[in-house]
């Protein structure tokens, strides 16, 4: 038979059980939109912890005060907050070479006004590497200049988003805006980031030189003199980024003056241990989509095996009858085969569709994030013609096999 | 017998056997020594009670089964050794079938019916439709190409199923108990359309346990015990 009798053939034998065939095609079409918005979910996820990787860097570390990883909160006392300086940060800017950029900062929160628009955001009073090491641009303006970090100057650079709530549409560049009391003006505007690996918004946000957010806006607090809450560094080359942390909390201990055995009073992260935690989570959760999707494939797939075996059953006179008229066994399974994998094709089809817009709504107005592309619906293609070859064959077989003496002879 | 009858035979067979389960406990022989040679444009018929061996031999003759020992030749051709493909391809050629429950597929027209072996035949499919109505016509039934099986009379499903068993214009047309489930006037009327296919240098095999029937071939072949013999046609005409 011609590939057109044996596709006609098929799609009369399936019309003629519409209803069968269509409740067999849902298996497929319910397991195939499965796969492509599992899949679609599972790859955006992993995209974006490697948005998350690349925002954070993999050449980073950074160190915070206080007891290292083996201490409890219970040991933190009120000045173990206050244990790095900013002399820390030089040593380690002249020690060790491997190191690129570092710098110390200062954090905090304020009320930020400018005539009648105030806003509530995070500063950072911000050593000059701080803006390299973060990967923050200036979009407009410029940005601090050695006068302002040496002398305390009152400037400050807006986030995106403190720019909007307060300019609008303006760059709002040499204007002067109040942070809590202290008036300041603002010299440049940080080029958008957008949402973070957290999803936190990180244009929210305000950089002010370190000597400026130590005077003028912690000054009540007392702190230690050249005191910093945190010093981030990145390292020239990813390969020496554990060789540099070594090297960083030799120094820092040396510094502090930490007898050997006792606990550092520094904490040094590196953000890619975490970070490979959570594509671990990410991948497992991946896999645990890929798996659901494709049992339900199965499932379909053996429904499709079901029905086809009920079919060959129920027209094995039929099937008596063409072989008598010169079917070979090779029609037989042909047919059979072209009606699964019709089945699974339409199924396919209709799914492929389905998951498509399922996959947009979850990223529209699902909380997860979405990769949809051409090799997710050319893999949920595939599967959906492998799914009606693999489970199509066996029935098909079995109708090929059929003693036609026998096929005939049934009632 | 007929003039019609040429020197090579349509259907030839030397010492055929057939033994089910051989060297088991079940063994059945079936059929044996069977020697049997029909002509072109034959009608005959081969009797015989449930058991006999008369089904096997169909089934051998319709090349639906391979022999266990002897040669049969459909045609020229030697049927022991093919395989099951070619055996299929040497029924769409040789042989048409005509079943006693007709054997039509439901929701296919009466057209379509006919039309189905044509496309294991790789008939081009601009041709099928008229060789179709062609052959219904030759049946009496060209006015009745659109119907299904279910809106025609007993005897004009047969009338679809033997112009389905011609489409293919085989030699050898096998008639299992053609007249079975059809009344007697019914079944008159298609031996009369086997008559005149026998007439159109068609071999006809009726096979059938009813004498009556049998009756209206030309050569009646009796099977008993596995074994054939031929009824003399004076016996025939004695006892008639």
């Amino acid at each position: 038979m011609s590939f057109i009798d044996i596709l006609r053939t098929a799609i009369f034998s399936l019309r003629g059980n519409w209803m069968r065939s269509a409740l067999t095609s849902l298996g497929v079409i319910i397991g195939i939109a499965a796969v492509i918005v599992m899949v679609s979910v599972g790859q955006g996820t992993q995209k974006e912890i490697d948005k998350m990787v690349s925002g954070l860097g993999s050449q980073r570390l950074d160190i915070s005060p206080g007891a290292g990883r083996g201490g409890g909160g219970v040991r933190m006392s009120s000045s173990s907050f206050f244990t790095l300086s900013e002399g820390d940060v030089d040593a380690i800017r002249g020690e060790i070479p491997e190191v690129q950029f570092v710098a110390g900062a200062l954090r905090g929160n304020s009320q930020v006004v400018f005539a009648e628009n105030n806003w509530s955001s995070n500063w950072q009073g911000v050593q000059a590497d701080f803006f390299d090491i973060n990967g923050w641009t200036i979009a407009n303006g410029e940005g601090f200049n050695a006068q302002d970090y040496s002398g305390a100057g009152k400037v400050v650079i807006l986030g995106e988003t403190v720019r909007r709530e307060l300019f609008g549409e303006e760059t709002g560049i040499g204007q002067t805006v109040r942070l809590g009391r202290v008036p300041f003006t603002v010299v440049g505007t940080l080029a958008p980031k957008g949402q973070g690996g957290f999803g936190q918004d990180q244009d929210d946000v305000m950089m002010v030189p370190l000597e400026t957010a130590r005077r003028r806006l912690l000054g009540a607090m007392g702190l230690p003199p050249s005191a910093v809450m945190q010093i981030a560094l990145t390292v020239t080359d990813a390969k020496d980024l554990s060789y540099a942390q070594g090297e960083v909390e030799a120094l820092l201990r040396q510094r502090h003056k930490i007898a050997p055995g006792e606990d550092d009073d520094f904490n040094v992260r590196n953000i890619s241990e975490i970070v490979a935690t959570r594509t671990a989570t990410t991948r497992l959760m991946s896999l645990l989509l890929g798996a659901v999707a494709t049992i339900s494939l199965i499932v379909g797939g053996i429904g499709i095996m079901n029905i086809m075996l009920v079919s060959v059953t129920e027209r094995i006179r039929e099937i008596g009858l063409r072989m008598a008229v010169g079917a070979g066994p090779g029609d037989i399974q042909r047919q059979f085969l072209a009606e699964a994998m019709l089945i699974s094709l339409i199924g396919g089809a209709i799914g492929i569709a389905l998951g498509i817009v399922g996959a947009l709504l979850v990223g529209k107005f699902g909380s997860l994030p979405v990769a949809l592309n051409g090799q997710v619906i050319a893999l949920a293609a595939g599967f959906s013609i492998g799914t009606g070859l693999f489970f199509g064959y066996y029935p098909a077989r079995k109708a090929s096999q059929l003693d036609p003496i026998e096929a005939l002879r049934q009632q | 017998m007929s003039d019609r009858q040429t020197d090579i035979p349509v259907i030839e067979t030397r010492g055929l056997g057939k033994v089910y389960s051989p060297g088991t406990e079940a063994e059945v022989v079936a059929l044996k020594q069977v020697d049997l040679r029909i002509h072109r444009g034959d009608f005959v018929a081969i009797m015989g009670p449930s058991g006999s061996g008369k089904s096997t031999l169909m089934n051998l003759i319709g090349c639906l089964d391979t022999p266990s020992e002897g040669v049969y030749e459909c045609d020229g051709v030697d049927v022991s050794t093919l395989d099951r493909e070619e055996l299929a391809i040497l029924r769409r050629d040789k042989i048409g079938f005509v079943f006693q429950g007709f054997n039509l597929l439901p929701r296919m027209s009466a057209l379509d019916n006919v039309a189905m072996p044509l496309g294991y035949a790789q008939v081009p499919n601009a041709d099928r439709r008229q060789m179709a109505q062609d052959a219904l016509e030759s049946v009496g039934l060209g006015e009745r190409s659109g119907h299904r099986p279910s809106e025609l009379s007993g005897g004009q499903q047969q009338r679809v199923a033997i112009a389905r068993a011609l489409i293919n214009k085989p030699p050898i047309l096998l008639a299992d108990e053609p007249t079975g489930a059809l009344d007697s006037k019914t079944g008159e009327e298609i031996l009369a359309l086997f008559k005149r296919l026998r007439d159109d240098n068609h071999t006809v095999v009726l096979i059938t346990h009813d004498a009556e029937v049998a009756a209206h071939a030309d050569r009646v072949f009796v099977m008993r015990d596995g074994e054939l013999h031929e009824e003399k046609s004076d016996a025939r005409e004695t006892r008639a």
